[in-house]
């Protein structure tokens, strides 16, 4: 079994602490990606599982031994770099055969592991070119054919998307996607900062912030569910709609006031002691709807109206405090007039609400 | 021939052994301190170790002849400056003080100071113009490949090539230097340019300027390539003409690299020996201080103190460069 | 970019400065190859610049002696060509006193005051002819003026390379300046990549250090180095002054450039490549020699040029630590020799520079690209 296992995992670089005790097991044959603003510590982390970073506290056991101290090349690990970091003065067929040769495979099985990841990865008529004589596309197979030679026991990903164009994008991802599956003995850990592909790709996800992590969990459960205001901002794009908020009634349910006066009932019990308490109150775009009538959660002028085709986001202003306007996604185009009110609604169900610390309190 | 083999021989070997150094060290600290089969903690402990040890392995030749040749020879001048001629009896500050008073060092320093600002400033100014006009035309990387080339010729062999340049003949007979026979093409009388005080010391900088101006060139050329289009065709749409866009616009843009140019040629200027040397060889109140230290290493069987006195007043003269280059460095690798 | 000053009409005056400023750079070194190429003393009696047009000179004939006259229609009649059996020219006037040595134009006939005649034919044919038989065994003497074509020669070359020493210097410059270049390589290269990409406490410093380095004079360690160098040839009952000597100081001044622009190229390079090559397996020492090396071959050609070319040219190394036997004399310091003993005798001096500047010439010529980007990347060096 080659799960990975972080306990308390710690980096610093001098005085200063970047990676704060990190928790976390990664089972075996799994799909994990760690998503997370730009420096949340989410790359650093994945390079200390890797071992190019030391590892300043805590333990780190893969498959049950620990690798704290261990070189990177003992750990069973293959990785995938960003820019791919191909050797430029080595052909493809050299490329993926230079870690094998370092640990002075014999050359028949070489030859037959090099060729037989080119045949997966449709390589086999690149096998003499040198990399820049390839495609990025091209490039970014020859990397993760690289990593496939070396049999890893744990694949690692460093935001192996990034340097490709859209459409390129879409179909690498998918590919990795079917790797994944042919390959259910391999640990996969992948570190992006597009939840895209962290919604896709991944059995768990891991949400770093800050060099903590703020949520694990399964992709749907993160968007319906998010723990805490930072996962539900992260998760979701637009992102959530967030409104100061006072909770005026406690129970079965739960009554908050908006900043504007609404008064909203959210279904979700809470404590009496939390009465008055200042809170934050979520809905996200693709939840709201048009109301019809006085029932409504919204009322406020229409700012801009961007109608993309498959859906058309409205943006309301001045109902929050920092100006930060109120976004509405609705299926379709619909037409709306700048500078007119609009009403808007949500179900219940689809409504959040998170305490003064951010924390979300649970239905 | 026999010792252009030896020298080829030497190359392998030289080559061959530090190959062998630096692969033998490896594998042996890799023997002493193996962690490739070595199981846990152990092989933990090694690995760190290892590569505690293995960055001194890779700089210990280098370190090691740059202490000989270079380092130690810094403390050991100090060291000699207090001594006499052979470099055994002490004899406190009399080498400062004869240097103080020498006549010949007084007037190495002036034609030193005089280099100095004449030199890097004329290279400069040259180099940087012709960058800039190069750039315009079509044919300008011939041009500045043209100008370039002195570079590649050593100080000797352009002193011979300056020296038939300033030939000179008495008057009355035909010209065989450039400039005589072009003086006296204007009616002028032909001269022994590099006997006559302080414009011999002239005609000999620019011997310098010739071989400086193409470096300056070179990397002028670069910055002012780098510079933004954008900022040029903002001008150029702001209503600048061609020089308000040269010394507005771009000239304060590689303010950095001219700098550079400018202390780099003074470092050199510092150490100019050879021109002298084989053009004057000092006479004519041309001496300067490298050419003086030299004189002083052989002069009356060597005077390793007077000599080594002379090398820390270039030293001390090349210090504040060297602190301003380290600053420099620093900041760029933070 | 001066797409917009392209119209200008100040494009003229551009095209014009530069390649008056051309002119200027390039014409020393015109001279002193046209010159080298002249005859002795054409080179010591005009300027170079007019050898490449046709120069008059008055020159004297003299004929086989006059008793060898042939008997002729007209008498008896001397004749051959004054230029020799091989020889070419143009004659545009000639003479038969010292005192008016055109006195007669080509072609024409002239009266001798000994009762013959003499014609010289602009081709060089002459004719003399007398009106009895001529006696004596002395020739007669043609005085004539001709316009020589520009003439060449390789004989400077061909002297200085018998005579002044130039062939066995040229042997010494290279002897001195390929260890020179070669052995500072790949001592520079291991320590650029440890002070590049490996961690150790004191990497800061020392690259400070090596950039301090960089610009100590040279001077500096002479004296020290001349001491140290007698002391372990007296100990050891060697000499002091050896080529082993000279290839390691030229090693140890390149060494502090060459640390810095490897360096700097290798820290440019991509970590992440260095990094997959460690996940890989591969040690500090395969990394350094399957990808560092070859990956920083553009590096290592712009420093060996460099060092090349100032090893070669260099003048105060060799002498101080190669000495000044005749049979140690680098092409240098042959040269400096040259101006002080043969400082009048300009075909020497001349054919002697341009065999000095011709290989670092090709060298910069061939290899210029190697040579900016060595510049643009090391040019703290002071040179």
């Amino acid at each position: 079994m080659t799960g990975v296992m972080l306990k308390d995992i710690r980096k610093a670089y001098g005085a200063v602490e970047v990676i704060h005790g990190i928790d976390l097991e990664i089972r075996h044959g799994e799909f994990v990606v760690f998503v997370g603003p730009s420096g949340c510590g989410k790359s650093t982390l994945l390079r200390m599982i890797a071992g190019l970073e030391d590892i300043s506290g805590g333990t780190m056991t893969i498959g049950g031994e620990v690798v704290n101290q261990v070189p990177p090349s003992k750990r069973g690990i293959a990785m995938v770099f960003q820019s791919y970091a191909l050797y430029p003065h080595m052909s493809v067929y050299e490329n993926m055969a230079f870690g094998m040769r370092i640990a002075r495979r014999p050359k028949a099985e070489i030859d037959a592991r090099v060729r037989e990841a080119g045949e997966i990865l449709q390589l086999t008529p690149f096998l003499d070119r040198l990399p820049k004589a390839l495609s990025g596309g091209q490039r970014q197979r020859v990397a993760i054919g690289r990593a496939i030679c070396r049999n890893p026991k744990v694949f690692l990903f460093d935001e192996p998307l990034s340097n490709l164009d859209a459409a390129l994008r879409v179909a690498t991802r998918i590919e990795i996607a079917k790797l994944a599956e042919t390959m259910p003995e391999t640990t996969m850990i992948y570190v992006t900062h597009d939840q895209i592909e962290a919604m896709t790709l991944a059995d768990r996800i891991v949400v770093l912030s800050g060099g903590t992590i703020e949520q694990v969990g399964a992709p749907l459960e993160l968007y319906e569910r998010p723990a805490n205001l930072f996962v539900a901002r992260f998760i979701g794009s637009p992102a959530m709609n967030i409104l100061p908020a006072t909770i005026e009634e406690t129970g079965a349910t739960t009554t908050v006031t908006l900043a504007g006066g609404k008064a909203v009932t959210l279904d979700l019990a809470s404590d009496a002691a939390r009465k008055g308490e200042a809170a934050s109150f979520g809905v996200r775009p693709e939840d709201l709807r048009p109301a019809e009538g006085e029932d409504f959660l919204f009322e406020g002028k229409v700012s801009i109206v961007e109608t993309l085709g498959e859906v058309t986001l409205v943006y309301i202003e001045g109902l929050t405090a920092d100006d930060e306007p109120i976004i509405v996604k609705l299926a379709g185009t619909r037409s709306y007039e700048r500078g007119k009110t609009a009403r808007f609604t949500a179900e219940p169900k689809a409504l959040h609400l998170f305490d003064a610390d951010g924390q979300t309190l649970r239905r | 021939m026999g010792h252009l083999v030896y020298a080829l021989v030497t190359v392998v070997i030289g080559l061959a052994g530090a190959a062998i150094y630096f692969y033998a060290s490896n594998l042996l600290l890799d023997r002493a301190l193996p962690y490739r089969d070595a199981e846990g903690a152990r092989a933990s402990r090694n690995l760190r170790r290892a590569n505690a040890i293995r960055p001194w392995l890779f700089m210990l030749p280098a370190i090691v002849i740059l202490s000989v040749y270079l380092v130690y020879p810094v403390l050991e001048s100090i060291w000699l400056s207090f001594h006499g001629k052979a470099g055994i009896d002490f004899v406190g500050l009399s080498n400062y003080h004869w240097m103080l008073v020498d006549p010949e060092f007084r007037e190495s320093i002036v034609n030193n100071l005089l280099w100095l600002l004449i030199v890097p400033a004329l290279s400069t100014f040259f180099g940087l113009v012709i960058a800039a006009l190069a750039d315009r035309i079509w044919w300008g990387n011939i041009a500045k490949s043209l100008i370039f080339m002195p570079m590649a010729i050593s100080f000797v062999g352009a002193s011979v090539i300056w020296k038939f340049i300033y030939d000179f003949r008495p008057a009355g007979s035909e010209q065989i230097g450039l400039l005589n026979a072009v003086v006296v093409f204007f009616g002028g009388n032909p001269h022994a340019w590099i006997t006559i005080p302080f414009w011999n010391s002239v005609f000999l900088m620019v011997i310098l300027v010739w071989i400086q101006t193409g470096f300056a060139m070179v990397i002028l050329s670069a910055a002012l390539r780098s510079i933004p289009d954008e900022t040029i065709e903002a001008a150029v749409i702001d209503g600048a003409n061609g020089l308000q866009i040269f010394f507005k616009i771009m000239v304060p843009q590689i303010w950095g690299t001219i700098a550079v140019v400018w202390t780099t040629i003074t470092i050199l200027v510092l150490k100019v020996f050879d021109i002298v040397l084989a053009m004057t060889n000092g006479q004519w109140d041309t001496q300067v201080l490298a050419n003086l230290m030299f004189e002083w290493m052989f002069r009356g069987g060597g005077d390793f103190g007077r000599g080594a006195v002379i090398a820390l007043v270039i030293m001390v003269l090349v210090v504040p460069i060297m602190i301003w280059n380290i600053h420099n460095a620093r900041q760029e690798l933070r | 970019m001066f797409s917009s000053l392209r119209q200008s009409p100040l494009l003229f005056l551009t095209h014009l400065s530069v390649l008056v400023l051309v002119i200027v750079w390039t014409i020393p070194t015109a001279g002193l190859l046209i010159s080298s190429l002249r005859q002795p003393d054409q080179i010591a009696t005009s300027g170079w610049w007019t050898a490449l047009s046709a120069s008059e000179q008055n020159n004297t004939f003299t004929t086989p002696p006059a008793d060898t006259a042939s008997q002729a229609e007209d008498g008896f009649a001397l004749s051959g060509n004054v230029f020799g059996k091989d020889g070419s020219g143009s004659v545009s006037a000639f003479g038969s006193s010292f005192m008016k040595p055109r006195a007669f134009d080509a072609g024409e006939t002239a009266k001798l005051r000994s009762g013959g005649t003499l014609t010289v034919a602009q081709n060089g044919d002459y004719r003399m002819t007398f009106d009895k038989k001529p006696e004596g065994g002395r020739g007669e003497r043609i005085f004539y003026t001709s316009v020589e074509p520009p003439a060449f020669t390789l004989r400077n070359y061909q002297e200085v390379l018998r005579a002044e020493g130039i062939g066995q210097s040229f042997i010494n410059s290279l002897t001195v300046a390929i260890p020179s270049t070669a052995i500072p390589i790949l001592i520079a290269a291991y320590a650029a990549y440890a002070l590049a990409w490996m961690r150790f406490p004191g990497r800061l410093l020392l690259v400070a250090v090596v950039v301090g380095l960089l610009v100590v004079p040279l001077q500096m360690s002479l004296i020290p180095l001349l001491r140290l160098y007698n002391g372990i040839g007296g100990f050891f009952g060697v000499p002091a002054q050896t080529y082993v000597g000279v290839w390691l100081a030229h090693t140890a001044f390149g060494l502090p450039l060459a640390i810095y622009l490897l360096r700097n190229y290798i820290a440019g390079l991509p970590r992440e490549i260095m990094e997959s090559a460690r996940v890989d397996g591969a040690s500090d020492f395969d990394i350094f020699r399957k990808i560092i090396l070859p990956l920083s071959f553009p590096a290592l050609a712009s420093f060996a040029i460099f060092q090349f070319l100032w090893t070669w040219n260099d003048l105060l190394v060799a002498l101080v630590f190669l000495g000044t036997g005749n049979d140690k004399l680098v092409l240098t310091a042959r040269l400096v020799n040259l101006l002080g003993s043969r400082g009048n005798n300009w075909e020497i001096l001349t054919a002697s520079a341009f065999i000095t500047i011709i290989v670092p010439l090709i060298v910069f010529f061939a290899l210029q690209r190697f040579l900016v980007r060595g510049l643009l990347a090391g040019s703290v060096k002071g040179g």
